[in-house]
């Protein structure tokens, strides 16, 4: 009887007995919320338009955010260590297209998922031959994102935003918003839905799969610099980042792989839910750091229910 | 030069490719075609000339799909050669057939089902867009000058097709009809200066196969346009068609006008299904 007391009613007694931690609580988990959708979306995209479960997504993150210190060490000024770090990881989707993907075009997809892997390898080689295996500091100042944090007291209590999290939130949301846009309005953007849609007659009416797939492993450069960026001035930049890239795999079970809204408000929800869940059951009942696992269980609870996902494409197939 | 004008420039060359009415458009010459062991098609040759319907009939199997498939660059035959506008090849490339101007519908409607009827259209003039990446990725000025001129000739396809009341439908909850004539549309809109069509009223009933009947005959007379068709309903076959070529077991069996396909032999021999 007391234990189902702690399980069902002590955690929703917390919360409304402080509502302003339980705010604080939601902020957390909202700011990874947002990052899970955002390295979700990365592997969204490249899903989408090329059927590829794009292992290396992880490392692109580190990788574009070491480019970025790393340019700055050199003494490249932080300005324009951004653009140049862009230019990289263009010449990265280029190669990518190139040496990788060309090739190996219309083989089977666990060849394709193989050759990411293998992609993944050689970006950790070579991103340790460049710039060395040791950890590096975001350089979050001189990228101008505030480092200060705001409080305020609702409900009489007490509530602090650092300012640094809510420019990730402010900055992931103008990402998010920009690439829909682009995805929607232009006709490049309609070119890779078409693609995603059915690969045969997008070949028959004459776009072109390379320059898409350029395009693509691009935006997913891109967005792994911002991931890259907003991790970095939480911790250090390390190898160590690409693990977070398997955070986005229990939201991609989620969401589904091919749908945009499904990255984005399954991220979103994994951030919130295993953030309440730690702090209102884990560390209470199972001694805490339940994080590490609680978004795959819950992800496996969902697939038990809906195995498409939530907002994937259910398939019915003819046997 | 703006990339506009270079855009109209093409569509010029594809409707006006310096061949008259009657002149060769396409030749096909000795193309052998084979998966592995199985053959698809052997040792076939017959031409498409400018201006006509052409018909390629046979029973299911006969190689039909294959054929359009290495018209379209889809395949790449073992043996013989494409002549396309007097030009040579082995195979053709599925991007230049396009470029050349090959449009194609697929026997199993090949849309972007998630796609809106006027998305899945615009996505027809993919091969005359031609604005660089960094005017999209700001979609304004020129990239959406260019956008307003290929969004005019897609109304006047969707005028055409009737089909003004399904503009904002995702194609994939429309009826198998309607989706048929989306994916007509979208071919038309690639401005072919030749059209390929799988099957076009397979699954029809009567009043959409007569609706699909006079869009050909419409795209035909009104535009120009050569044709190949497969199709399985022989009326359709025999009122709309020039020419016709029979395929059987992937070779070549007959070639001639209607009147004289539906009188020979083998070709009725073929479809009864007489021991070979």
């Amino acid at each position: 009887m007391e234990f189902l007391h702690s399980i069902l009613v002590k955690p929703f007694a917390d919360m409304i007995g402080a509502p302003d931690f339980l705010l604080q609580v939601l902020w957390e988990g909202l700011v990874s919320g947002v990052l899970y959708a955002l390295i979700a979306l990365g592997f969204v995209l490249i899903y989408k338009s090329s059927r590829i479960f794009n292992f290396a997504q992880g490392i692109m993150v580190v990788f574009a955010a070491l480019s970025l210190v790393g340019l700055h060490e050199k003494g490249v000024p932080a300005w324009l260590a951004v653009p140049l770090t862009l230019v990289i990881m263009l010449g990265l989707a280029i190669a990518i297209e190139r040496v990788v993907l060309r090739p190996l075009v219309n083989q089977p997809d666990i060849i394709l998922f193989m050759a990411t892997i293998g992609i993944t390898l050689f970006l950790i080689g070579f991103g340790e031959l460049i710039f060395g295996g040791e950890n590096k500091v975001m350089i979050t100042e001189q990228l101008g994102i505030p480092t200060g944090s705001f409080a305020f007291e609702p409900f009489g209590g007490f509530v602090s935003i650092e300012q640094k999290d809510l420019t990730a939130v402010i900055g992931a949301v103008l990402l998010v918003a920009g690439l829909l846009l682009f995805l929607n309005k232009s006709s490049m953007g309609r070119a890779i839905r078409a693609l995603g849609d059915d690969h045969q007659a997008a070949l028959s009416v004459g776009i072109s799969l390379s320059m898409i797939w350029v395009v693509v492993w691009f935006i997913a450069g891109v967005i792994a610099l911002a991931t890259g960026i907003v991790w970095g001035a939480r911790a250090d930049v390390s190898f160590a980042l690409e693990v977070i890239a398997y955070k986005a795999l229990p939201v991609l079970m989620l969401g589904g792989l091919e749908s945009v809204l499904g990255a984005i408000v399954g991220g979103l929800a994994i951030g919130l839910l295993e953030k309440l869940f730690e702090i209102y059951w884990g560390q209470p009942l199972l001694g805490g750091n339940t994080e590490t696992w609680f978004a795959f269980v819950f992800a496996l609870v969902i697939l038990l229910f809906r195995p498409q996902g939530l907002f994937g494409e259910k398939i019915i197939e003819r046997v | 030069m703006s990339a506009h004008h270079d855009a109209h420039h093409d569509i010029a060359l594809a409707r006006n490719d310096g061949l008259k009415p009657g002149d060769v458009l396409l030749d096909i010459r000795n193309v052998s075609l084979a998966f592995g062991g199985v053959k698809a098609i052997t040792d076939v040759s017959f031409d498409i000339r400018k201006g006509e319907i052409r018909a390629i009939i046979g029973p299911n199997g006969a190689g039909k799909t294959s054929m359009l498939n290495v018209i379209n660059g889809f395949y790449t035959p073992q043996e013989g050669v494409i002549v396309f506008r007097g030009r040579e090849r082995r195979a053709m490339k599925p991007h230049d057939a396009v470029a050349q101007g090959i449009a194609r519908t697929f026997q199993n409607v090949a849309l972007f089902k998630g796609m809106s009827t006027l998305d899945n259209i615009m996505a027809g003039r993919s091969v005359f867009m031609k604005e660089s990446l960094f005017w999209q990725m700001l979609w304004r000025g020129r990239a959406l000058k260019e956008e307003i001129a290929h969004r005019e000739k897609v109304e006047e396809i969707i005028d055409f097709l009737e089909i003004q009341h399904i503009r904002r439908t995702p194609v994939g909850r429309l009826p198998y009809g309607l989706q048929k004539r989306v994916e007509l549309g979208r071919a038309l809109a690639m401005e072919p200066s030749l059209l390929l069509l799988d099957e076009p009223m397979a699954g029809m009933n009567l009043e959409e196969k007569e609706d699909m009947s006079r869009f050909i005959i419409d795209v035909n007379r009104q535009r120009g346009t050569t044709i190949a068709l497969i199709e399985h309903d022989m009326g359709v076959v025999m009122d709309l068609s020039d020419r016709v070529v029979v395929l059987d077991y992937g070779k070549k069996i007959a070639d001639d006008v209607p009147e004289k396909v539906k009188a020979n032999k083998q070709v009725i021999d073929a479809y009864l299904g007489v021991a070979h």
